[in-house]
């Protein structure tokens, strides 16, 4: 794959934007179309476009399966995990004003405040579990079915 | 962030979600675990289905006392939140559900590291459990199309735990039911989004409250038409059965016992839950005579099932297809939809689950240690293996409907039911489908107890001796024996809260 200087130039320069960028759609999940899922896909794509033009190889040196097999529960065990600490600090599963504990308690806009501190910060930590799995299920979907041909 | 009283109360509130998220997390933590020692996984996934079971039963108790529970997820209130709910009905079948859940994976520990190669353990456990937490999902929701979502877990861990089968034919099954199953959800989803045009709503109850006024609309009752065809589908209800032999024949000893107990039977459930909560006894009675095509169908199920089973030479097939016939006999009593045919189809979805889970196991404990899944070469089986032989008698036994078993108490409600209805005509059927069940049983009891060795055994190490499965495999297949009996003896228990629930699902 030595002679393919362009693809590997192009795609070492794109790489980091194009995961700048899912990080950007993640982050903005709540407020603008977007979130979890979209900005794990962009994320995902871009190294499988590492793997496309380095090869296999260099990919799981850099994407180890051991990594993406954490990354696969991870995500859903910081989803699940969030609900959970929402029933723990007294609420329904997956409500996140719970999370704001005892200084979301009473009037004013100080209790309001974390409130909506506490709303966008378990909608923060639920889009990025998403992000997590869709990325590394998409990476390790990659990797398996061009697995096989080195299998036979 | 006080750990107070408070905490306790919630979270035992939360009991409903409880259920569905321990063995989701379990599901999610196995591959993980599993890389500290290769049984971990194990004593995670029994864990997970023990408390979901404690759970499960106290949700039971909690309904016997209190009345339905719902829960509001992130407390939106339904029917814009997703709401779960835990009537007399579902309580019934999620405790149901839990329990052979729990049996099965204490039994499977041995099978498992027999069967799966042993760098795929963590992710079997991580797909059982979440086929686990997919099945009771079903039956805990409340919101139609969390619902569907719930299937589509099932089916899709299910096509990997079936694809996880030793023989390569395994892959064949899986993907013939991924390609049917999908047809299956697809017909169900599009029936849910019609039903969410017509009315706007998704929650079960709110459907119930709003359908009735354009029951005659084209919409609602295309939308019918195609849930109850999706769901044939997914039971394997007679002409739509093609996926389910291969399935249960080819897939691991565990997971042929797991979906055998479990995924058809909540199918079944769903398909009375939709047919008689979302939709009413009314509709499904007099606006669509969607009943007496169902009776049909159930008869050709129970009938054809029955024969087809009477044919087969390898004991997991024979088995598949006496699922088939069984599962003709609960679409039976909730098309007769009487109390009493209601009450047999509700505790047979018990006592098949029993049954077949027990029978399933038995097979295994046989492949596990002889590797023989044909019944010719059973012979002789009953001297080597006699407590694993004795439970399948007892398990041959039942299905058969003899007296003091369980299955004879689904059969004697069925029949009741039916002749209570004015059907007397269908107590043949149920009469000459006991009968070929007793004769294909029969088969298999024959040989294993009164035939001579099959030269398959003399094959095996010391021929002469007993060679019993794993302490682990045994108690539990004899355990679940024994509740065919308990249960056939003191059916009280069951039966009155079987009663309760055909009473809530036909409104009285």
């Amino acid at each position: 794959m030595s002679e393919h200087i362009v693809i590997k130039r192009v795609s070492n320069f794109i790489i980091p934007f194009i995961q700048l960028f899912s990080l950007y759609v993640i982050a903005h999940g709540d407020i603008s179309p977007g979130g979890g899922f979209q900005g794990g896909v962009i994320f995902g794509a871009s190294i499988i476009l590492y793997v496309i033009a380095f090869g296999m190889k260099d990919g799981r040196t850099r994407i180890s399966e051991i990594l993406t097999d954490f990354m696969n529960s991870i995500g859903v065990l910081l989803f699940a995990g969030i609900g959970l600490a929402c029933v723990i600090m007294g609420g329904a599963y997956l409500e996140y004003t719970k999370l704001a504990g005892s200084a979301g308690e009473g009037h004013g806009s100080h209790a309001e405040h974390a409130l909506h501190l506490a709303g966008h910060l378990g909608i923060y930590g639920i889009e990025i579990g998403i992000g997590i799995v869709v990325a590394s299920v998409m990476i390790t979907i990659f990797f398996e079915t061009a697995n096989t041909q080195d299998d036979d | 962030m006080s750990f107070g009283p408070t905490t306790f109360i919630s979270a035992a509130g939360s009991t409903p979600v409880l259920v569905i998220v321990i063995p989701l997390l379990a599901a999610m933590l196995a591959p993980i675990v599993s890389r500290i020692h290769r049984s971990v996984g194990w004593y995670l996934a029994t864990t997970a289905t023990f408390i979901a079971f404690l759970l499960s039963l106290s949700l039971l108790y909690t309904v016997i006392d209190g009345g339905t529970v719902s829960y509001r997820m992130g407390s939106w209130a339904p029917p814009m939140g997703i709401e779960y709910v835990v009537s007399y009905f579902n309580g019934f079948v999620l405790a149901v559900i839990a329990f052979i859940s729990f049996i099965i994976t204490l039994y499977g520990k041995k099978s498992v590291e027999q069967e799966i190669p042993e760098q795929k353990i963590p992710f079997f456990y991580s797909a059982y459990l979440l086929f686990i937490a997919g099945i009771m999902g079903i039956v805990i929701t409340g919101d139609i199309f969390n619902l569907y979502v719930f299937v589509e877990i099932t089916a899709l861990s299910g096509y990997a735990l079936i694809a996880m089968g030793k023989d390569r034919k395994a892959l064949m099954a899986s993907y013939n039911y991924l390609i049917l199953g999908t047809i299956g959800a697809t017909f169900l989803v599009l029936g849910i989004g019609y039903l969410y045009i017509a009315t706007g709503t998704l929650n079960m109850n709110d459907l119930m409250q709003r359908l009735p006024e354009i029951y005659d609309s084209t919409t609602v009752i295309t939308a019918f038409a195609f849930i109850m065809v999706g769901l044939c589908l997914k039971l394997a209800l007679f002409p739509l059965h093609i996926w389910l032999p291969n399935v249960y024949t080819y897939s691991p000893s565990i997971v042929s016992a797991l979906m055998a107990a479990t995924s058809t039977k909540v199918m079944a459930f769903v398909l009375l839950r939709i047919m008689f909560t979302v939709f009413t006894p009314e509709f499904v009675l007099e606006v669509v005579p969607v009943t007496k095509i169902l009776i049909v169908m159930s008869c050709v199920a129970i009938i054809m099932g029955s024969l087809i089973a009477l044919g087969q030479t390898n004991i997991k097939r024979m088995l598949a297809y006496s699922s088939i016939g069984q599962i003709g006999y609960i679409t039976l009593g909730a098309a007769i939809a009487t109390e009493t045919a209601m009450t047999g189809s509700l505790i047979h979805i018990l006592n098949h689950a029993l049954m077949k889970g027990m029978l399933f196991m038995v097979v295994g404990a046989v492949v596990y240690k002889t590797g023989i899944v044909n019944i010719k070469d059973m012979e002789g089986l009953g001297k080597r293996m006699p407590w694993t032989m004795a439970a399948f008698t007892i398990g041959a036994m039942s299905m058969i409907g003899f007296p003091f078993t369980v299955g004879f108490i689904s059969k004697w409600y069925l029949a009741t039911g039916a002749i209570g209805a004015g059907m007397w005509y269908l107590v043949p059927v149920l009469l000459v489908s006991s009968i070929m069940t007793a004769f294909y049983f029969w088969r298999v009891v024959e040989s294993v107890y009164f035939k001579g060795r099959s030269a398959r055994i003399d094959t095996l190490k010391s021929p002469h001796h007993s060679d019993e499965a794993p302490f682990g495999m045994v108690v539990t297949t004899l355990f679940l024996a024994g509740l065919c009996i308990y249960f056939g003896l003191w059916a009280s228990g069951p039966v009155e809260v079987a009663k309760n629930a055909a009473a809530f699902l036909l409104g009285s």
